[in-house]
Formats: structure tokens, sequence, C-alpha cells
């Protein structure tokens, strides 16, 4: 199925999770894997995306990358789609990627789909399923296009080493005529936005029915005795009660702990979508209608501000503080 | 200044959406027609942003004849005019055929700053508004959760999964902004009242010049095969809190070996 490109990510000087999970999976589409690395930090995460899979690099280390949002990205990108003329182009579903798979988009006409979770061949085209209103509808689409962008849904994809060799790489110069446009000035870090919600075997989500900020202490301490973290949904994230960091659903994370425990929840689609896939599910919920219940293993009708601080004393009677 | 707002209706989000068996697409009929809630947010930052700098807000939406309703609306909360662009020719559009038609609405306006959603309620593609940036050759600030435009410059704070990005551009700009980033004010009375004698123009592709074998059905450059309600989950154990609930739970998470 000839050439599969992926947008690469890079955090923390390593490819983001999300990035190897779709260099892993390209594997199985194409006869060759090339990964598109525009970051100042890209030579540094090159083995790994080739012990992922990557046998090609298209690398880009100019610093406008980091200072400047989309535009210099997407002007590089687009040339070398049109150039290299890959079967797909998969980018992450992240901010930044949807940014720049749009504007390839419209620079290249070609078609863009979003919120994959399953990405397959299907003769010389290749079906994508997705999943919309709150992941209650799959739906899979057939691309009809040359190299069709498609943004995938994290976790959607194992990832899985290969033990290739480092890809072979061709520098990208940054054109002098490439727009730069909005400039980053600054980044801030919110204090108490730690990372781990993603990874975590244990999410403890607080909603709404938490009543006030003040009350996501308990959450938290639940959280630490299970050697979890905390999240929350959007409701009390615009409410200000806790950072976009720890957002779950459709415009936040999406996590697939062992136990999801959500509390005060209501369980609208938008966070469905970012934790359904969660393993095991238990909800406390004052209403016993809460749509969280559907989908719960363990469902609780009660008052959160009881049943959570009383389980935070069961625990500490079985031995954990 | 002249801000555009891109609209969208919807079809009411509470409710449980639904897609034709036959034609895959949305089913718009019998259901509930709404203000995307995201681009109420939208109107309302666009409408700080001509309170504090001067001129006027354009409220721009592609649809059909229903459609018309979110405009009258966004002119309820304050915005001047409306442009409203409708073609049967346009259903099934794609996110890139809806970005090229509401570029072109956007040239056509005369407007130097456009203000979208992040996403719609009900697509979530996510993708329209760096779309239209792209083939107007404009910058775009997405994600704002703050917005400031000052002679010339507009500054957005960025949600970022670590806290947020202070992001500068020079005007013509496309922002898309957060549900974060203000309440939308509810129109008053007499918002509505004059809502009804505000200019609303409707456009069609020729109109535009947007040519028609690149926009809805014919010009998707994707095919939906099938559209099916996900695998369910089963729903397990409901019990009412009686004093016990926090040993069942403890006992689950026991069985579970998370403790
Ligand atoms: C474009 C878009 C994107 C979105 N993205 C996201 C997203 O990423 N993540 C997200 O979460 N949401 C998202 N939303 C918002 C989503 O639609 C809901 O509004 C939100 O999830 C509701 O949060 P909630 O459950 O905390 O609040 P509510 O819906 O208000 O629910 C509160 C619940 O708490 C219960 N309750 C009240 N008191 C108690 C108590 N003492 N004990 C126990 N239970 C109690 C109530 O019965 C109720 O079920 C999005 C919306 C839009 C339009
Ligand atoms: N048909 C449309 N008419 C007006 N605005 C739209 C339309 N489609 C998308 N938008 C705008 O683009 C934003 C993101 O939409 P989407 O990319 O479809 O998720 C929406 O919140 C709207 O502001």
């Amino acid at each position: 199925m000839g050439l599969i490109l992926i947008a690469a990510e890079v955090a923390g000087g390593s490819p983001s999770p999300l990035t190897l999970e779709l260099v892993s999976h390209a594997r199985t589409l194409g006869d060759e894997v090339a990964v598109v690395v525009l970051d100042p930090e890209a030579d540094a995460v090159l083995p790994a995306l080739g012990a992922h899979g990557a046998s090609r690099a298209y690398v880009g280390q100019e610093r406008a990358y980091r200072e400047h949002l989309g535009q210099p990205a997407a002007h590089v990108v687009s040339a070398l789609v049109d150039r290299v003329r890959p079967a797909l182009v998969l980018f992450p579903g992240t901010q930044e990627g949807r940014d720049l798979a749009a504007r390839v988009s419209a620079r290249l006409q070609l078609p863009v789909l979003a919120n994959a979770i399953d990405v397959t061949g299907d003769g010389d085209d290749f079906l994508v399923r997705s999943s919309i209103f709150g992941a209650t509808v799959d739906v899979v689409t057939r691309t009809r296009s040359r190299s069709p962008l498609v943004l995938v849904r994290p976790k959607s994809f194992t990832a899985t080493a290969s033990g290739g060799p480092p890809p072979v790489t061709e520098v990208l110069p940054l054109p002098a005529e490439a727009p730069l446009g909005a400039r980053r000035l600054e980044s801030v870090v919110a204090p108490s936005a730690g990372p781990g919600l993603e990874e975590a075997k244990v999410v403890v989500s607080g909603g709404r029915g938490m009543q006030e900020a003040a009350n996501f202490e308990v959450l938290e301490h639940l959280a630490r005795q299970l050697g979890g973290a905390v999240g929350a949904s959007r409701a009390v994230v615009d409410a200000g009660w806790v950072p976009y960091a720890l957002q779950v659903g459709q415009t936040g994370k999406t996590v697939k702990p062992d136990v999801y425990i959500a509390c005060g929840i209501s369980g609208a689609m938008q966070h469905l979508v970012g934790m359904k896939g969660s393993s095991h599910i238990v909800a406390i919920n004052k209403d016993p209608d809460a749509p969280i219940f559907k989908l719960s293993d363990l469902g609780v009708v009660g008052d959160a501000l009881k049943v959570v601080p009383a389980l935070i004393e069961e625990l500490r009677a079985r031995g954990l503080s | 200044m002249k801000v555009a707002v891109f609209v969208k209706q919807i079809p009411d989000p509470t409710g449980v959406g639904r897609l034709d068996p036959a034609t895959h697409l949305l089913v718009r009929d019998g259901a509930e027609l709404v203000l995307d809630p995201g681009d109420a947010n939208g109107v309302e930052a666009a409408l700080r942003v001509v309170e504090a700098n001067g001129g006027e807000v354009v409220a721009i939406t592609m649809g059909g004849e229903r459609a018309a309703e979110v405009l009258r609306k966004a002119m309820a909360m304050g915005a001047g005019s409306a442009i409203h662009v409708a073609d049967d020719r346009l259903r099934g559009s794609d996110a890139l055929a809806t970005a090229r038609v509401l570029a072109a609405a956007v040239a056509r306006s005369g407007c130097e700053l456009v203000v979208a959603g992040t996403e719609s309620t009900d697509g979530y593609t996510g993708t329209v508004p760096a779309a239209v940036a792209e083939l107007l050759g404009w910058p775009a600030l997405t994600f704002a959760k703050a917005l400031e435009v000052d002679s010339g410059t507009v500054r957005i704070q960025r949600q970022t999964p670590a806290g947020h990005d202070v992001v500068e551009a020079s005007l013509p700009a496309v922002v898309t902004v957060t549900g974060a980033i203000n309440e939308p004010r509810y129109p008053s009375l007499r918002g509505i009242m004059a809502a009804k004698s505000k200019p609303l123009e409707l456009l069609s592709l020729d109109d535009l010049g947007v040519p028609p074998d690149e926009v809805g059905l014919a010009g998707a450059g994707q095919e939906v095969i099938s559209a099916a309600p996900a695998p369910e989950r089963a729903a397990g154990e409901l019990i009412e809190d009686d004093g016990s609930a926090a040993r069942r739970i403890a006992d689950y998470l026991a069985e579970l070996k998370v403790i």
C-alpha cells in the first residue's frame, strides 16, 4: 500500500506516546513508514521512531516550529506530501495536529478526517472508523482521494517496538517565503497541572456534583490512597475549580485506566468519549437516572460528598493512608 | 473594525443524534435545532471585541433554510448584520468544502477578524477554522480562553494541556474560542425585536464564485459506508447508598486487585 507518512510530535525530548502509537500501527498499513519531524529536538527522537518502525525521516529543526503556530509546519509538510505522494498521512489528534492537518488540507485540497479510532487498508483506499455523538455511533468512511489526511484519537492503537534501526534522514529546510504567522510569546504552566492522568491506573474524577472547588481535596486524597490521578468534567474546568489539564473528554484527555471513579458527573456524551475505554467504571451520583450509570460496572446512587469521605475512611481501615 | 463570527446550527446536543440509515447524513428533520453552544461563546467574544474597539459583528453561517434562525439569534445578542450561505448543492459538504465556502464569505464581507468555535458540537472535526485561515492566508490563534484586540494586534491565552500559552498575531486573523472564554449573554427582548430588522444577506455558491463540483457530496473526498451504534458497555450493578456503599466500593476495588 505504499508509503504511510506520520506527522510526529515531540514532547519533552521524546516522541509523544500518540506518535509512537501511530508509527506502530502504520506498519500494518503500508510497505514503508516515514515520519516528518519538525522540532528543534527532532534529532533526539529519531532512534525511538526507528525502533517503532519508521524507516525514513524528514526533519526540520528550526526554532520557528516551536515559536509559531501551524503555518511554517503546514508550508513544509504540504510541500512534502505533494512531492512524496504518500498513500495516507496520519496526524496525532492533538491541538497542534488539528491545526496542521486543517492547513495541509486547505493548501493541497485534500480531505481531512478527524476523530479516527481505527484505520485499515481496503484495496487502494482506507477505511477509517471514527466515533461521533460522544462515541455512541461508529462511522466508517472510505477514503477516495490520493493522500487522505487522518487525525487519530489517542490510545486507539498500542505502541509496539519493531526493533528497527534509526531512520534514513532527509533535512527539510524552512523556505524563506514560508509565512510565520501567530507567535508564542510565553508558555505558562499551571502549578497544579501534574502529569500522569493519561498513564494512571486509577482515575478519580469529579464533576459539578462535587458542589465546590474545595471538595476536590477529598478526591485528591482518594486518588493518593489508590495511587491514581484526579480528573474532572469540563463543567468544573470551565468554572475554574481545577485546571484544564485535568479535563477528561472530547476536548480534554482520553484515559483508559483499570478503574475510573466518576463522582458527581452526569455522563454527558462529550465526557464519556474520553473515558468509556476504561476497564472498569465506578460512578457515584445522586440521580438514579444519570447517564453515567448506563456504562458503569458499579453504580452508587448517593451523595458523593458522603460516599467519598466514607470510602477514604474504609480504605484507611484497610491500611491505606 | 468588522469582526466575523461563525455560527453553526446543530441538532440540540442534549438530545440523541441520529443518522439517516440510507444517506448516513445527520438527521435534521424533527430534531430541535439550536445555535451550537460553542458558537454562542464565539458571538460573545466577538461582541466584546467590538465593544472595546468599535465596529460591527457580522454573523456568518452555511446551512439550510432554517439556519437563518441562528443568525437571528446572533443578531439578537448584538451582531449588526448576517450572511447566510444556502445552496442545495452544499448538502453533504465535508470540512474542506465548508471551509472554502466560509472563507469566500469572509473575503466578501471585508472582515479582518474571524471568531469561531474550537470545534462544533455535532461534527467536532475542529478543522474548519484553521482551514479557513489557510485559504485566506491568515494566521489562526486557536483554543483561546482569553482574547484581546488592540490597535491591529490580537493576543490570546491559548489553552494547553499544561496551562496556557500567550500567542500574538497581527490582523487579519482567525481566532477559535473554548467554552472557558466567557459566559454568553442572553438576548434581551429589545435585542430580539431589533434583530428582525437587521440586514441578512442570502448568498448562493454562484454569488461566492465557489465551483459547485468541489463542494457537497460530489466534492467530498470520502464516502461514509456505514454508521451504526457503537458497541454498548453493559451496565453493571446499581446500588442505593444506605451507608454501606463505601464498603461495597472498597470490596470491588479489592476484587480488581487495585488495593
Ligand atoms: C463542544 C463541547 C465539548 C465538550 N467537551 C467536554 C469534555 O471534554 N469533557 C467534559 O467533561 N465535558 C465536555 N463538554 C461538556 C458536557 O456536555 C457537559 O456539560 C459536562 O460534561 C457536564 O459536567 P458534569 O457532569 O460535571 O456536570 P452536570 O452535567 O451538571 O452533572 C452534575 C451531576 O452531579 C450530580 N450530583 C449533584 N450533586 C451531587 C452529589 N452531592 N453527589 C453525587 N452526585 C451529585 C447530578 O445528579 C448530575 O448528574 C463539552 C461540551 C461541548 C458543547
Ligand atoms: N456550516 C457552518 N457554518 C458556520 N460556521 C461553521 C460551520 N461549520 C463549522 N463552523 C465553524 O467552525 C467551528 C468548528 O467546526 P468544526 O471544524 O466543524 O468542528 C464551529 O464552531 C463554527 O464556528
